[in-house]
Formats: C-alpha cells, structure tokens, sequence
C-alpha cells in the first residue's frame, strides 16, 4: 500500500465569496474542484493540486487561494519534510523523482549580491530620455583579417553576424516540450522586438519557417527535425551539448506527448519515446566539436553563425577556450538554476554550477588567452530582471536568453509540473483543449512588453552609470562591487568590495 | 458599428462571461452581493459541445427580424445601431425570443417582458463586461467592415 503524503498546499475557499460559477472546476486539468449538487457548494481535492494558481487568477470573485500546509512530521532541521515526502514517494514507486523547471533550492543567488555602480558630480549621468542610448548588438566572432582584392579595395572578412536591437533572447524551449500557441508567440515576440527565438531540439514547425530571420534552430543529440531546409530557414544554428538543469544527460520525451504535429515536426513516429542521448554519439573531443561546426557552416555555405550550447560545469572555461578553438561563432552558457521540462530531481537541484562564476571565469580566461573576440558569449540560467541582464553584461556576456521569465510572462505560474503535460496555462501540454488557452495575439504582447519594460530598465542603468552603449558595459566589472561574498567569490567574478575605490 | 464578436478557437468554455453578464445587468457594485446564492440569468450563453464552446449574444441584426416582429413596437434599433427593449412597452408576448435566429433574446426573470444585450449601454459598465472579463480575448469589441447580419 502507498504511503499517504500530506498535500503540500492547500486550496482554500472563502464560503462567503464563492458563487459556485464552477469556472475553477472547468479549468482545472487535474480536476481538482468538483461541485456538490446535493450542498450546492464547491469542494476541492487540494491532493490532485499542483498549485498552479489558474484557478485563483480565474475565480470571478477572488475567492480561492492556495496556501502551504501547515501540517508537518515532528521539525528536524535535517530530515525537512520535503526530504521525507520523497522518501516515501520513492518507497512508493521504486522510481526516479522527476521535476520541471529550474532548480528552486535555496543556494546562493549571486546577482543579488552584486550592486551596479552610479555616476555623481565626476562624470555626469545620461538622461535616455533625452540623448540617444544604444542597446543595439551583433553576436560573432569580431576577428577579421584585413586582406585586399587585385584592386587595391579592402576584403570583407567578417565572419556572419546576428543583430540584436537588445541584449535579450528567447532561449531554446523545443516544440514538444511547449505548445504551439507558446511557440507562436514567442516567435511573433522576437520578429517585434527585432531578437531571436530558439527552437530547442525539437525541429521548427512547418507554420514558423515564416520566422526563419528571427530563429535559432538547435541541433541536439537527437538531431529530432534537422534537414537541409531547417537550417537554411534560420538566422543562427545552435549546437546543444548540454542544459544548465541537467548537465550530462539527455532528454527524454514521453510518447504521449508526441502528438501527430510533434511527430511531422521533430521527424519521428507518433505515440513514440523521443530519446536525446547524453553525448552526442560523434562528439567525444574538441576536434570531433569542430567537425560538426564546420559541417554546419558547410551546409549552409558559411553564412550563419554556429552557436555551441553547454551547461555551466566545473571545468567550464577550459571547456569554452575548447569551443573558441573549435570555429564556433557564439558560445552559449547555461547556469544550473535554467529550466526543463522535465529532469530527474537529482540532476536538476544538485548538478552545474552558478551562471554567474562560470561566466566570469570563462570571460577571464577567453581574453587572458587573447582569444575573446573569437566568440561572443550568451548567458542563461535564471535571468530574473533588467538587473540580472546589466550585471550579466558587466561580467563579460555580450546578451542573454530568458527562458522561465518569457513562460512567466505567458502565464507560467512556476507550479514545476511541465513533466505532467497537463499545463493548465496551455503552455507546457499538447492537449488541444489546454493548448487553446493560450491565445498567441496576448502572448505575444506579453512578452513585446516584457522585454520593451527590461529594454527601458537598461538603458537607465546604463545612463545612471554615464554609458551610452551596451557595448561599453560588456566586461566592465568596475561596474560592479561585491556584497557579502568571501574571497574566493570575489576573486572569481572579478569585483571589487562595495566600498572599495577604483 | 461596434458589435460583440466570438471566436471560437479561443472560447475556452469557463462560461465567466455568463457571470460578468449577469453582474453586470445586476444594478450591484459588489459581484458576490450580486450573484451568491442566486440563479444567473445572462444575456450571452456559453454553448458547448465536447470541445467546440462558443459565447452567443446578440447580433445586433442591421435588419433585426425582433425589432420587425415586436408587436408591441417596444423593440427598437437605436441610430448607435444598438437593438434595444424597452420594458415598459413590453408586452411579455415573447415573438422576439421565438424569431430571433441565434436564441440571443430571453424571457427577463421577472417573467413580464424579453431581455437581450444591449451592449452595457444600459448599466453602469461602460462597455460591454463580458469583452472586458474574457480571459482568452475570445470575445472581442469591435467594428469589422462588410459584414453586416
């Protein structure tokens, strides 16, 4: 027999504010609420809640709220209930824990330990409402050659760049993994906001090639939807060697999710298990990394920048001096606190490391070896604000994705229960029913305004530190100083203590 | 005109604007006040069937076959283009709620005369409340060019 787990939370009903409209029962997929006809009352199962919060945001009259329970086994500051709920579920089941989105354990959020710096009375500040502030950028390699033609006339040598009109992207979420409306409207951000969106591993729907100028497509272990046509439709390729939630293993799409769309999109048969394995099966060296980039670049006659994707590890800037080496254009980082949609609970809350050391160790060792300008650098792993990005940049990131936050601002409510295909928010399923609920004409918007409100929150920290241009913040750690961080931290990102001088 | 539109690809059947009619139509500035306890008598229906939904209201005909057949002449179309009733003409015979094509006009619970949409024009909302509550942006108000009913 199982074990009985007390729910975690609760759905609480105020009596007195509920009509009993049953809107929550309608839009609950874990059917949670249920209307007794006999009390005329509703009733809800706070067991099946995965605390989602959809049917708070809908109750017409602010009725329902969800709250943590307070039922507890006797307090010990080892064994928290949590550590031995999942005892039990594993008692259960004999299975592995599975989670979704990025690692919620309470480790050291380095961004917020880290203060941006302001101009006074020395150098003056700059009002970005009034004088021109650019947070325009091109991600590639800056290395070019000066060669001339017979004539005399200087040779363009640049290598493919990307533009950016700012320092934000949407980071690889794979159709399969999101839903079509999630993609749609991410696609239609990006074109709007003149960024990129991502693909993820999961091919490119057959209605987005339209927004080819505007994606990256990635190709994964899985190679799931690559051909010639895919990486012809798109602005940038990305090589996806790892995921800041579970660096060194593959994914695993369960075949319910592999609808008759997914099946066409990612090139494989319907109802199926969609498998990326851990390594790639013919990458097991730098030198096998290049033969993939140039394979690439070769497909699509060296006109689109090659992108390599890994998650934030131990050794990761004598990886990332590998990737500069290997022809990659771009060089992506993923911090351990990035999301999925779905990893083993091990893996996610105890693999990687802070995207904010590995960024600062791979910047430092990229230009101590002189080899900076080869690749341009982008960040992920929980980017939370228009502050984490500036700080990102003054650590030596040239832009970042965001990835939870674009779900967010879909209507993402951080439940972490992607895994269930059951997203209430028509996000994380591909249950047609749920799918709908997410009408791309308000996502879309959603994210435009998301990133236009980080936009504008840039370009007034840049101005309050007197730059005027995103390029001139990228590497200047000057801008930053240190709060409550030891030595090693300090040493590591580079920065100063708050109150030290120049 | 402005008129009401749904689209179905959006209707998520959570049938909150059949509650937001309702309040709407209350008189009440309280939405539990107006609603707990009672039964709702909207003036736009949720229809469903299995996973197809679709808000229904009224029309606001350009040739409304209600306003020809009220005998009563309490049925009238506004120069706004908005169909209204005006109760106090009405004679509660219901020819509008057997006439109308898309069931968009009910008896009022009083039991004495018709109802229908009249756009919020005639409570205190401003604009039409079921628009403004629709979680989906499945019903829109809107003016939309050749399309007249």
């Amino acid at each position: 027999m199982n074990m009985f787990i007390y729910p975690e939370y609760e759905v609480v009903r105020d009596e007195n504010k509920c009509i009993a409209c049953r809107v929550c029962e309608r839009q609950c997929a874990n059917e949670v609420h249920r209307f007794d006809p006999d009390t005329g009352r509703m009733i809800a199962d706070s067991e099946k809640c995965v605390n989602c919060h959809r049917c708070v945001c809908l109750c017409p009259t602010h009725a329902l709220k969800i709250v943590k329970s307070d039922d507890t086994y006797k307090r010990n500051a080892n064994w928290d209930n949590q550590t031995i709920n999942e005892v039990y579920k594993q008692a259960n089941s004999g299975g592995v824990l599975l989670s979704s989105m990025g690692n919620p354990k309470p480790y050291p959020v380095f961004w917020d330990k880290m203060l941006i710096n302001a101009s006074q009375v020395t150098n003056p500040p700059i009002d970005p409402l009034r004088e021109p502030m650019e947070t325009q950028l091109y991600l590639g390699k800056r290395t070019a050659k000066i060669e001339r033609d017979e004539k005399g006339k200087l040779k363009n040598t640049l290598a493919p760049q990307l533009k950016l009109n700012v320092p934000i992207l949407f980071s690889a979420m794979s159709y399969g993994s999101i839903s079509y409306n999630a993609h749609e409207s991410l696609a239609r951000a990006a074109e709007e906001l003149g960024t990129y969106y991502n693909t993820g591993e999961g091919g490119l729907h057959k209605d987005f090639y339209k927004y080819g100028k505007n994606t990256i497509v990635q190709v994964a272990s899985g190679r799931f939807g690559v051909f010639e046509g895919y990486l012809e439709s798109a602005a940038a390729i990305e090589i996806k060697m790892g995921q800041g939630a579970k660096p060194g293993i593959g994914g695993h799409l369960p075949g319910a999710k592999i609808s008759a769309d997914v099946s066409e999109t990612r090139m494989i048969p319907q109802g199926v298990d969609a498998i990326s394995p851990a390594p790639h099966h013919d990458i097991y060296s730098i030198e096998d990394l290049r033969q993939l980039v140039y394979s690439l670049k070769e497909a699509t006659a060296y006109k689109k920048p090659v992108i390599v994707k890994i998650a934030a590890v131990h050794n990761i800037a004598a990886i990332a001096s590998g990737i500069a080496r290997s022809g990659a254009d771009v060089i992506a980082i993923d911090g351990y606190r990035g999301g999925t949609g779905a990893a083993p609970t091990r893996i996610r809350d105890n693999v990687g490391i802070p995207i904010e050391l590995a960024l600062a160790e791979v910047d430092q060792r990229l230009r101590d070896e002189g080899i900076r300008d080869d690749v341009s650098i982008l960040v992920g792993g929980s980017i939370r604000s228009s502050a984490d990005v500036v700080k990102a940049i003054a650590l030596g990131a040239d832009a970042c994705y965001i990835g939870t936050a674009a779900l967010l601002a879909l209507g993402c409510h951080l439940c972490r229960t992607c895994h269930a295909g059951k997203c209430n928010w028509g996000i994380a399923t591909q249950r047609p029913d749920l799918v709908k609920r997410l009408n791309p004409d308000l996502g879309y918007k959603r994210l435009v305004n998301l990133v236009t409100a980080w936009n504008h929150e840039i370009q007034e920290m840049m101005g309050g530190m007197g730059i005027n241009s995103i390029e001139a913040l990228r590497g200047n750690r000057l801008m930053l100083r240190g709060l409550g961080l030891n030595e090693a931290e300090l040493k590591i990102l580079g920065i100063k203590y708050a109150g030290e001088s120049m | 005109m402005k008129r009401i539109y749904v689209n179905e690809k959006w209707c998520l059947g959570c049938h909150l604007c059949e509650y937001e009619c309702a309040f709407a139509n209350s008189g009440l500035t309280d939405i539990v006040k107006a609603l707990k306890g009672k039964p709702i008598h909207p003036r736009i229906t949720v229809e469903d069937c299995g996973e197809i939904h679709f808000a229904v209201n009224c029309r606001h005909c350009t040739d409304a076959v209600c306003v020809r057949s009220c005998i009563s002449g309490a049925l009238s179309k506004g120069e706004d283009g908005v169909v209204r009733i005006d109760k106090e003409k009405c004679v509660g015979c219901l020819t509008c709620v057997l006439v109308c094509p898309y069931g968009a006009v009910m008896p009022a619970p009083d039991g004495h005369a018709a109802m229908k949409c009249q756009l919020c024009t005639d409570n205190l909302m401003g604009e039409p409340n079921c628009v403004r509550h629709c979680p989906n942006n499945a019903i829109v108000f809107e003016e939309r060019t050749g399309e007249g009913v």
